[in-house]
C-alpha cells in the first residue's frame, strides 16, 4: 500500500518535471533544427522540427564566410585565461577573509561585494578612457583584465563561504605540523573547495564566453573578435530578412564549448562540500 | 518548533559543514587570537585581486560619479563643462527616463518572482537522488550555460510574426489568433524579453537552491515527521529555514539581475517600438553612445547603482530580521 503510494507520487513528480524539462528545450531543438534550414524553410506552417530538406550550408558558410575559427578561439582563450586567474586571485582573497582576522576586514568585504551592486554597463565609459590610457584597447589582453575583474567580486564571495565551512581544527593540525598559510591555502583549502572551485569555474567560464557588452566596447579590429560579437554581425548581415539558419549555426557552434565545460564540473556542482574530509 | 530545540545542537555542526550555500558573513567563526601569523600575510593574499579591482572597477565607479556632473566631452582636448546637478535634474524631468525605469522596473517584478518560486519548486522536485536526477539537472540548466546573446536572437526568433510561439498560442492552443507582432508593441514586446530572461534564470536559482537542500539536516525532517507534520509544515519549519541564506542570496542577485538587463533588450528589440521597450541601461547606452551625451549617461547609471544598492540594503535587512527571530 505504501510502496504503491510511494510509487504513484514518483510517476507524477517525473511527470511534472518531464513537461517542465521539455517546454525548457523546445527553443533549443528548435534552434539546432533552424540551422540545418535552408532560408525559405525557415519559417513554415506548420514549423518544421525536422528540417526538410536538411543542409549544412548555414555551417559551411558560417565557418567560410569569416573568420569564425579565430573568433571561436579568441573565446576559448579570453575565457580560460580569464577563468584561470579569477579563481586564482579570488580564491586567495576569499581565504583570506574567512581564516584571518586583520584590520578593515569586513570593510574591505564590503567594498568588494559593492563591485556586485554596480552595473557594469556603468562602468563602460570610465573603463575605456582606462583601457586606453593603459594601452589595453582593442587586445585580448585588455579584455582579460576587464573580465577577471568583473568576476572578483562574485567569485570572492562565494569561495568565502566554502572556506568557512572548513573546520578550523583541519587548519590548526597543519598549522601545528609547521604548515605557513600558503601551504594550507594551497594543499587544504583550495582541494577541500573543490564544489565551491567548480561552481566558480562554470559562473567565471560561462560570464567570459558570454560577455557582449565590453567586447562591443573595447575591441574593434576583426584579429580581436569574439564569437558574441561575430553572432551579432551574422544577424545584422543581410539586408532586412535575418538570416535564421546561419545565425544559428554559428549559435550551436558556440553553445559546445560551455556544454562541454558545465557536463565536466556538474557532479561537482551539488555535491557535498567537505563530507570526505570529515570522514577521514 | 520543540523539534528544531532538540535537534539543533545535534545537527548544527554537521549542517554548518555540509553547508555549500555561503555563509553570511555575521556567522563567520571565531578566529583564536594571537595566533603566529605575520601581520603582513592576509594582506599579501588580498592585495593581487583588491588591486585589480580597485584599479578597474572602483577607481571607474568614482569616475562615473565624477562625470555625471559635466557635460562630459570625450573627443581629443575640448573642456568638458562642470554642471553640478543638472545631469540629474535634466533626468528627473525627462518622461523618457521614467518610462525607462519603469521597463526596469516591471521586467525586476515578472523576472524575479518566477524565477525564485519555480527554481524552488524544481529543485524540490529533483533533489531525490534517482537516475534521472542528473538528466533533469542538465536540461533545466541549460539554457543557464547559453550564451544571452545566442538566447537573445532565438527568442528574437519565436516571437517573430510566423515565429513559433504564435504557431503555438494561435493554431495549436487557439488562444490567440496566431497573428500578434509581439515585438511590435510596448507590453507584448516586455512580456518576450520576461519570458527570456524567467526561462534562462530558473535554472541557475534551482541550481543555488539544489546546493543549499544539501544543506538541509536530515535528522531534523525525520524527527520532524515522526511529530507528525505534514509535508508544508515541514517545510516552512525546516527546509526554508535552513536555506534561508540561499534565499537572501538568489533573491539579492535576481533583484541587482533585473535592474541589470541589458543585452537582451538591446538584442530583441533594440528598445523599440520608439524606445517604448527601453530600459535604464538601454536608454543610458544610447545617451552616452548614440547621443554623446556621456554625463547624462553616466548620471542615469548613477541613479541605477543607487537605486539597486539601496533595494539591496533593505533586502538584506528584511532576511536578517526575519531570520533573526526566526528558528535558525
Amino acid at each position: 500500500m505504501r510502496t504503491r503510494r510511494f510509487a504513484a507520487g514518483n510517476a507524477v513528480r517525473i511527470l511534472v518535471l518531464s513537461v517542465g524539462a521539455i517546454i525548457m528545450i523546445i527553443p533549443f531543438i528548435y534552434m539546432l533544427s533552424t540551422s540545418f534550414k535552408e532560408q525559405t524553410y525557415v519559417f513554415t506552417n506548420p514549423p518544421q522540427f525536422i528540417p526538410d530538406p536538411a543542409t549544412t550550408a548555414n555551417y559551411e558558410q558560417a565557418i567560410e564566410s569569416s573568420d569564425f575559427v579565430r573568433y571561436f578561439m579568441n573565446s576559448l582563450i579570453v575565457a580560460v585565461i580569464s577563468t584561470a586567474l579569477s579563481l586564482l586571485v579570488s580564491s586567495m582573497m576569499a581565504y583570506a577573509f574567512a581564516r584571518f582576522r586583520f584590520r578593515f576586514k569586513e570593510t574591505l568585504f564590503r567594498v568588494l561585494l559593492l563591485g556586485l551592486m554596480i552595473p557594469a554597463i556603468m562602468l563602460i565609459i570610465p573603463q575605456f578612457i582606462l583601457a586606453k590610457n593603459l594601452h589595453l584597447l582593442d587586445s585580448l589582453v585588455g579584455l582579460i583584465v576587464f573580465y577577471v575583474a568583473g568576476s572578483l567580486a562574485l567569485n570572492t564571495f562565494l569561495l568565502r563561504g566554502f572556506f568557512e565551512s572548513i573546520p578550523a581544527e583541519l587548519d590548526q593540525a597543519m598549522q601545528v605540523d609547521g604548515a605557513n598559510a600558503w601551504l594550507r591555502y594551497w594543499k587544504l583549502a583550495l582541494p577541500l573547495a573543490k564544489p565551491g572551485l567548480a561552481t566558480a569555474t562554470i559562473f567565471t567560464f560561462l560570464a567570459c564566453w558570454d560577455e557582449f557588452t565590453i567586447a562591443l566596447t573595447l575591441t574593434n579590429s576583426p584579429e580581436n573578435r569574439t564569437l558574441p560579437i561575430a553572432i551579432q554581425l551574422f544577424a545584422g548581415q543581410g539586408n532586412n530578412a535575418v538570416q535564421w539558419g546561419l545565425v544559428f549555426a554559428a549559435s550551436m557552434i558556440a553553445i559546445v564549448p560551455v556544454i562541454i565545460v558545465f557536463l565536466v564540473f556538474q557532479r561537482y556542482f551539488v555535491q557535498g562540500l567537505t563530507s570526505g574530509a570529515v570522514k577521514g | 518548533m520543540s523539534v528544531l530545540s532538540t535537534g539543533e545542537s545535534l545537527s548544527a555542526g554537521v549542517a554548518e559543514v555540509l553547508s555549500v550555500t555561503p555563509a553570511p558573513p555575521k556567522k563567520r567563526r571565531r578566529r583564536s587570537k594571537g595566533r603566529a601569523v605575520l601581520a603582513a600575510t592576509p594582506y599579501l593574499f588580498l592585495a593581487p585581486g583588491f588591486i585589480l579591482f580597485a584599479v578597474t572597477v572602483l577607481y571607474p565607479t568614482v569616475q562615473a560619479f565624477q562625470m555625471s556632473f559635466f557635460d562630459w566631452k570625450i573627443v581629443g582636448s575640448a573642456a568638458s563643462e562642470f554642471l553640478g546637478l543638472d545631469n540629474y535634474a535634466k533626468a528627473f524631468a525627462d518622461d523618457h527616463f521614467w518610462l525607462a525605469l519603469s521597463n526596469s522596473g516591471v521586467y525586476m517584478v515578472l523576472t524575479v518572482a518566477p524565477q525564485i518560486i519555480i527554481g524552488l519548486a524544481i529543485a524540490l522536485l529533483i533533489q531525490k537522488k534517482s537516475p534521472t536526477q542528473p538528466l533533469f539537472r542538465v536540461l533545466f540548466y541549460l539554457p543557464v550555460v547559453t550564451s544571452w546573446v545566442v538566447v537573445s536572437f532565438l527568442f528574437k526568433f519565436l516571437f517573430s510574426d510566423d515565429g513559433l510561439i504564435n504557431f503555438a498560442l494561435g493554431d495549436l492552443l487557439q488562444i490567440t489568433n496566431g497573428d500578434t507582432a509581439w515585438l511590435a508593441d510596448r507590453w507584448t514586446a516586455l512580456i518576450a524579453i520576461c519570458a527570456l530572461g524567467v526561462w534562462k534564470g530558473i535554472g541557475w536559482s534551482m541550481m543555488i537552491f539544489l546546493a543549499a537542500l544539501q544543506g538541509v539536516p536530515q535528522t531534523l525532517v525525520e524527527a520532524a515527521t515522526m511529530d507528525g507534520t505534514n509535508r508544508w509544515q515541514r517545510f516552512k519549519v525546516v527546509t526554508v529555514p535552513a536555506i534561508w541564506p540561499a534565499l537572501l542570496f538568489v533573491t539579492v542577485m535576481l533583484v541587482i539581475g533585473g535592474f541589470n538587463v541589458f543585452v537582451s533588450v538591446y538584442l530583441i528589440t533594440g528598445g523599440g517600438p520608439a524606445g517604448r521597450t527601453d530600459v535604464l541601461l538601454t536608454y543610458m547606452y544610447e545617451q552616452a553612445f548614440n547621443n554623446l551625451d556621456f554625463g547624462y549617461g553616466s548620471a542615469i547609471a548613477v541613479i541605477l547603482t543607487v537605486l539597486v544598492f539601496a533595494l539591496s540594503v533593505v533586502q538584506m535587512r528584511v532576511f536578517r530580521d526575519r531570520n533573526g527571530g526566526g528558528a535558525l
